[in-house]
């Protein structure tokens, strides 16, 4: 056994030893995917405790999933004059709230990355703050922004906001760090100020990524846009809602299918901005 | 030296134009779409419930949250992470087929297309919506939870799925067929090796998301602890929604720490 690194799992189960035809000897370590198929066995079979999963209930029952999706066509096309105020509501206070929280988000991603902030007690206070943002669950926002703003467009644009602000937050704090600090230096050499070394130098290099994350956030905010009017934030979900609640199923599939438009439109451009982009 | 800078400098391409026309259409939108910010007006003061809000969360009802009976935070936790988990595995598991369908490498494009629209789709609905059509099914609670995860996930799952399948490396499965292999040989060592880390680790950080999104199943009773909160919330009992949280950030913490780590291990071999 020489400079085989052997954990305990190894020296349980011995690793094989194969001799090669010029007499030396190789060794494969045994393999670890019993450990992880035990693990996840194990889980599966607590989960399907707890949560009272039944394959039997789910196999006789699953007729009746396609009962209101049934229902759902051929869809209310009379409904949709109304639909178009919610729909452009729920695109606005995501464009709007996406931006806010990107915009929002650069000066604290600058304070949470190594590479730019001096300070190693702020990047840990603001990474901590972004990662707190970012376990709030985004209907919890939405909630609270209702209670604070008023039921309306401008709680579910706070919530997107907020949510946009943990999201880019973090994924620009990461492309600062590993950008390339040899321009940064440089201009620092030259007698470039800090402040202009990163304008110059870094943000040229991060940009295009930054750009895309925005755009990449945006695209998923319109989908999750619809879910906050269920607390009253506005938009889409609204009368979703309201559908649903009435039992208007030709109407929610009227909803779902504009939904599925405009979310379809927006991920085509938004694909061929980033491709343009990165 | 100065001068070759700055001759370098003045040879810059200049595209104001290209910029000036993106940034008027930027803040056409911006100012498009704040025509819709609006609001009903709060009931209260605004202020006042925000201090409220902050102060239930920063004194959270200990109580409830260190109660180990089953109504008590840390069996609602638990219940949260088995939805995630077994709506996570389900997920995964319809995405194989789906993945495969639509990977464009693999299938006609006719085909794929259709692949594709179809997981657009899934992705569309909202989960509450799924939460309701589920509960038709099986009567509300965790079981509606985790098929409705299950579903939500989807989307996202097949998506890179298709992505790691497009990736696929041929080259190895090539000079398997050259050194004779037959065709659950060339699945076992060519393509499931290549396959198997990307795909854990897109389930793994899909789990982390279910995690967080848990909540919303919650408002149409399918289990979790969204509903405890959402009651506490709407009833102003900010205490007992802080506990909620606390036990949330805490619980996804923990979990986005384990799952960084694998997650790691796993791209690195």
């Amino acid at each position: 056994m020489i400079d085989l690194n052997l954990t305990l799992y190894d020296k349980i189960f011995k690793p094989k030893e194969y001799v090669l035809p010029n007499g030396k000897k190789a060794y494969k370590k045994a393999s670890r995917a019993p450990i992880y198929v035990i693990l996840i066995l194990a889980m599966s079979a607590l989960s399907v405790r707890i949560t009272g999963f039944d394959m039997k209930i789910l196999t006789t029952r699953i007729g009746q999933f396609f009962v209101i999706l049934g229902d759902m066509f051929p869809p209310n096309t009379g409904y949709m004059p109304t639909v178009w105020n919610p729909l452009f509501d729920t695109i606005k206070m995501s464009l709007l709230g996406s931006v806010v929280g990107a915009l929002l988000s650069v000066p604290f991603a600058m304070l949470a990355s190594t590479n730019v902030c001096p300070s190693k007690i702020v990047v840990t206070l603001m990474r901590v703050m972004f990662s707190l943002i970012r376990t709030l669950p985004t209907i919890v926002i939405a909630l609270v922004a209702t209670l604070i703003f008023g039921l309306g467009t401008l709680a579910g644009t706070v919530a997107i906001a907020v949510f946009s602000f943990g999201y880019i937050g973090k994924l620009t704090y990461e492309e600062i760090e590993t950008v390339d600090m040899g321009a940064f230096e440089a201009m620092q050499a030259m007698g470039a100020t800090r402040s202009q070394a990163f304008i110059s130098a870094i943000i040229p290099q991060v940009l295009p990524f930054y750009l895309s994350n925005c755009l990449f956030n945006f695209e998923g905010n319109v989908r999750y846009a619809a879910v906050l009017g269920y607390v009253g934030a506005g938009g889409i979900g609204l009368i979703l809602n309201e559908k649903i609640s009435w039992r208007e199923y030709p109407s929610v599939g009227m909803i779902l299918i504009a939904l599925f438009v405009t979310v379809f439109i927006i991920e085509s451009v938004s694909r061929m901005l980033r491709k343009k982009l990165v | 030296m100065n001068q070759r800078i700055q001759d370098a400098y003045e040879k810059r391409p200049k595209d104001w134009v290209y910029n000036l026309m993106t940034a008027v259409i930027v803040v056409g939108l911006l100012i498009w779409s704040a025509s819709a910010v609006e609001t009903s007006g709060s009931t209260q003061d605004g202020g006042q419930i925000a201090l409220n809000v902050l102060s239930g969360i920063f004194h959270p009802d200990l109580g409830f949250l260190f109660d180990f009976t089953k109504k008590g935070v840390p069996y609602l936790m638990l219940e949260t992470v088995c939805i995630a988990f077994l709506g996570t595995i389900v997920g995964a598991i319809i995405s194989i087929p789906l993945a495969f369908i639509s990977a464009s490498n693999l299938t006609p494009k006719p085909i794929a297309f259709a692949g594709r629209i179809l997981i657009m789709m899934a992705r569309t609905i909202p989960a509450f919506v799924y939460g309701l059509m589920f509960i038709r099914v099986t009567g509300p609670g965790a079981f509606a939870g985790l098929l409705t995860m299950g579903v939500c996930s989807i989307g996202m799952i097949s998506k890179m799925y298709i992505e790691a399948i497009e990736d696929l490396d041929t080259h190895v499965i090539e000079s398997l067929d050259a050194a004779g292999c037959d065709t659950w040989q060339k699945i076992r060592y060519g393509i499931l090796p290549q396959l198997m880390p990307n795909f854990a680790s897109t389930a793994i950080y899909r789990f982390d998301i279910n995690l967080r999104d848990a909540t919303i199943l919650g408002m149409v009773g399918a289990g979790g602890f969204g509903a405890p909160l959402i009651f506490a919330m709407n009833s102003y009992r900010w205490n007992e929604a802080g506990a909620l949280l606390a036990g949330l950030i805490i619980l996804i913490l923990i979990i986005e720490y384990i799952s960084t780590r694998i997650r790691v291990k796993l791209t690195r071999g």
